[in-house]
C-alpha cells in the first residue's frame, strides 16, 4: 500500500503534495502540516549528554484529515505535538503549515490537553471566548460565537458554571469548544479523552467524529489506545520508542462507517496490526527505562 | 472530586461544626428525582431547605440554633467564669474585676466619646498602613514574581528585611518620622506589606503551568499573558496575604501606640494600667480583639467574593 503524502528523503518542497493512489475518492491532496526530518533533543540537568527525545521525523498530515497517532509510553508523541504547536522550536529539520514553516503557537492550530487547561476562574462561556479574546472578536460576536459552540458539544444550559462544577467529560467538552470557537485550521489533541471513564470516552469519540465532519478540520489526535486510535484515525501514524520516529502509516479504510465499528473483523485485523507494530516498541522502551534505572 | 458532577460549594465551610451543619440541611434521597448536585450550586445553603417546605426549613433552623448554641457554649462559660471568678473570691478582683464592671467601664467610655477617640485612632492609623501596604506591595510582589531579573536584584535586600523584626525597626522609624502619626503609619505598613508581598509573589510564580502553556497555545503575548492569566490566577493567594496583613496591621498598632502615643486603643489601654483603672484596661482590651474579629471577617467575606471560582477541595 502506498502511504500516501508521505515524502521521500529526496521531497521537494512543495506544499502540494499529489497523490492519489490508495486514497479513495481524493484526486489531490493538500498537505496541510509537513514535518521534514524533525528532531528534538533536550538539555537534561546533571547529564553530560543531551536527551534525545525525537530524531528524523517524517510525517505528511493531509488537509482534512484525521490522523491518529500511537507510541510507547515516553517516545515523544507530546513532544511532537508541541512542536507543531509552535509552543517548543525543533532541534533539526523543519515543520511547515499550508507550505510556511512554523515559527511560534498561533490561532491557525488549537490545541485540547489531557487535563483540559481551562481557565478556573472563568465560566464555561468565558472559557470559550478566551481564545476569541486572544483574536480581538469583539464583545457581542464573541458571545454569540461562545453559544454557537457550547451548543455544538452539547452543553448548552451550562454556560454560566465554574470547571469545578462540571464532570471531566463535562470539561474536555468545553476545552475543545474553547479550541474550535476561535477556528483554527488544525486541531492538535494531547490524549484528550485519557483521563475520561469508558462511557464517557466512548461518547466524545463519537462527538469528535461528527464534529470533525460538521467542521472538516485537520485533526492531529495522540492516544495510547490502539482501539481509540483505529477507531477514530482515517490513517495511523505509529511511532517508535524513543528517540521517537514514524515507524509505519496505517491506512484504515472501512467500507462503510455505518454502525458498530468495533465489530467489524477488518477493526480487529487494524487492531492487531498495530499491536504487532508496538510490541517490539513498547518491550524496547521497558528496556530503556530499566537502563537508565 | 475531579471527575465526578461537583458537590454543592461557594460556601467553603471554615469549621469542622460548619460543615456538619450543612449536612444536616442537605436534603435527603426522598428529594425526588436525581437533581445533579450541581444544579443547586450556585445557591447553596439557605435555599434548599425553602424549597423543601416549612416543616425541613424549621428543622434547619432548628439545627442552625443547636449548632449556634454548642458554638457559643465555650464564649458563654468562659464570661461566666470571668464575672463569677473575682467575685468568689478565687482571683483577685482588683486585677481581674468581675466581667460586669468591665462592661460597665467600657459603657462609660463609650458615653463620654473617649473610646471612640481612641478606636478612631487607631483604625484611622491601621488603615491608612494597611492600604499603603496594598498599594505598594501588590504591584511590587508582581514584578518580582513575574520578572526574573527583579527577583534577581531584589532578593538578597528583600531576604534580609524580611527577617528584621517590625518590632526592632520602630526605634528607627520613631527616629526618622518623630513621633507622631507618619512613624506608626510606616510601621504597619512594613509589618503589613510583607504577608501582602510574599504572598503575591508566591502567587504570580505557582500559576499552573498547563494554563500558561494552553494560553501561549492561543498565541498570547507577554503582556496579555500575565492580564489575562497570571493576574487572575494569583488573585486568591494575594487575597490570603491581604487577609494576614489585616490581622497584622491592628496586632502591631497596638505595640507602637503603647510605645509613644496620645491617642489609641493600645494608649487607652497602657495609661489605664499605669493609672490603675483596671476595668478601663479590660475594655479597651475587649474593643481591640473585636475590631480585629470583625476587620477578619470583613475580609474573609471580601476574599470569598473573589475567589468564588476556587474549587472546595
Amino acid at each position: 500500500m502506498t502511504i500516501a503524502g508521505h515524502r521521500t528523503a529526496s521531497g521537494e518542497a512543495s506544499p502540494v503534495t499529489a497523490v492519489s493512489i490508495g486514497v479513495p475518492r481524493r484526486t489531490l491532496v493538500h498537505t496541510k502540516i509537513d514535518v521534514r526530518a524533525v528532531g528534538k533533543t533536550f538539555q537534561v540537568r546533571g547529564a553530560d549528554r543531551p536527551f534525545t527525545a525525537l530524531e528524523g521525523v517524517d510525517l505528511a498530515v493531509h488537509e482534512g484529515e484525521f490522523l491518529t497517532l500511537v507510541g510507547p509510553s515516553g517516545c515523544g508523541k507530546s513532544t511532537l505535538l508541541d512542536l507543531i504547536g509552535g509552543l517548543t522550536a525543533p532541534s533539526g529539520g523543519e515543520i511547515l503549515i499550508d507550505g510556511r514553516p512554523v515559527t511560534g503557537p498561533g490561532l491557525d492550530r488549537g490545541v485540547v490537553f489531557q487535563q483540559y487547561a481551562l481557565f478556573p476562574w472563568r465560566t464555561a462561556l468565558a472559557n470559550i471566548e478566551f481564545g476569541l479574546e486572544a483574536k480581538d472578536v469583539p464583545r457581542r460576536e464573541r458571545r454569540a460565537l461562545a453559544r454557537h459552540y457550547i451548543e455544538l458539544v452539547g452543553l448548552a444550559g451550562f454556560e454560566q458554571r465554574y470547571p469545578h462544577e462540571l464532570s471531566g467529560g463535562m470539561r474536555q467538552r468545553i476545552a475543545i469548544a474553547r479550541s474550535l470557537a476561535f477556528d483554527p485550521d488544525v486541531l492538535l489533541m494531547d490524549e484528550p479523552f485519557a483521563a475520561l471513564d469508558a462511557q464517557t470516552r466512548e461518547s466524545l469519540q463519537e462527538e469528535l467524529l461528527r464534529i470533525w465532519e460538521k467542521t472538516g478540520k485537520t485533526i492531529v489526535f495522540i492516544t495510547h489506545g490502539i482501539d481509540e486510535a483505529v477507531y477514530l484515525g482515517r490513517r495511523v501514524a505509529v511511532m517508535t520508542s524513543r528517540p521517537g520516529r514514524i515507524k509505519k502509516v496505517i491506512e484504515v479504510a472501512f467500507g462503510s462507517r455505518e454502525g458498530d465499528l468495533r465489530a467489524d473483523p477488518r477493526f480487529g485485523e487494524y487492531r492487531h496490526e498495530i499491536w504487532t507494530l508496538l510490541r517490539d516498541e513498547v518491550a524496547a522502551a521497558q528496556e530503556q527505562e530499566r537502563t537508565l534505572g | 472530586m475531579a471527575d465526578t458532577l461537583a458537590t454543592p460549594t461557594g460556601h467553603r465551610p471554615r469549621t469542622g461544626a460548619a460543615s456538619g451543619a450543612d449536612v444536616t440541611s442537605v436534603p435527603g434521597p426522598a428529594s425526588g428525582p436525581a437533581i445533579p448536585a450541581t444544579a443547586t450550586t450556585a445557591a447553596a445553603g439557605p435555599v434548599t431547605p425553602a424549597r423543601e417546605g416549612a416543616r425541613r426549613g424549621w428543622r434547619a433552623a432548628g439545627a442552625r440554633a443547636a449548632l449556634w448554641l454548642r458554638r457559643s457554649l465555650a464564649l458563654a462559660l468562659l464570661a461566666a467564669a470571668w464575672e463569677l471568678l473575682p467575685r468568689t473570691g478565687a482571683v483577685d478582683r482588683v486585677f481581674v474585676p468581675p466581667l460586669s464592671e468591665v462592661l460597665t467601664a467600657w459603657y462609660d467610655l463609650l458615653a463620654d466619646g473617649r473610646l471612640l477617640e481612641h478606636f478612631q485612632a487607631s483604625l484611622v492609623r491601621s488603615l491608612a498602613g494597611f492600604g499603603l501596604a496594598i498599594v505598594l506591595a501588590i504591584p511590587l510582589g508582581l514584578a518580582i514574581g513575574w520578572y526574573r531579573p527583579v527577583a534577581d536584584f531584589l532578593s538578597p535586600v528583600l531576604e534580609l528585611f524580611r527577617n528584621t523584626s517590625a518590632v526592632a525597626l520602630l526605634p528607627v522609624f520613631i527616629l526618622i518620622f518623630g513621633l507622631g502619626e507618619p512613624s506608626k503609619i510606616i510601621f504597619v505598613l512594613y509589618a503589613c506589606a510583607w504577608p501582602i508581598l510574599l504572598n503575591t509573589i508566591g502567587g504570580v510564580r505557582t500559576v499552573e503551568p498547563l494554563l500558561i502553556k494552553s494560553a501561549r497555545s492561543m498565541g498570547l503575548g507577554s503582556l496579555r499573558l500575565f492580564r489575562k492569566v497570571i493576574l487572575p490566577a494569583a488573585v486568591p493567594t494575594v487575597f490570603t496575604g491581604i487577609r494576614l496583613a489585616g490581622a497584622y496591621s491592628i496586632l502591631v498598632l497596638l505595640f507602637a501606640e503603647m510605645v509613644g502615643a496620645k491617642a489609641g486603643l493600645g494608649y487607652l489601654i497602657q495609661d489605664a494600667q499605669f493609672s490603675f483603672r483596671i476595668p478601663e484596661m479590660y475594655a479597651g482590651i475587649i474593643t481591640i480583639s473585636v475590631l480585629g474579629l470583625l476587620f477578619n471577617l470583613l475580609l474573609v467575606s471580601v476574599e470569598r467574593r473573589f475567589s468564588t471560582w476556587r474549587t472546595s477541595s
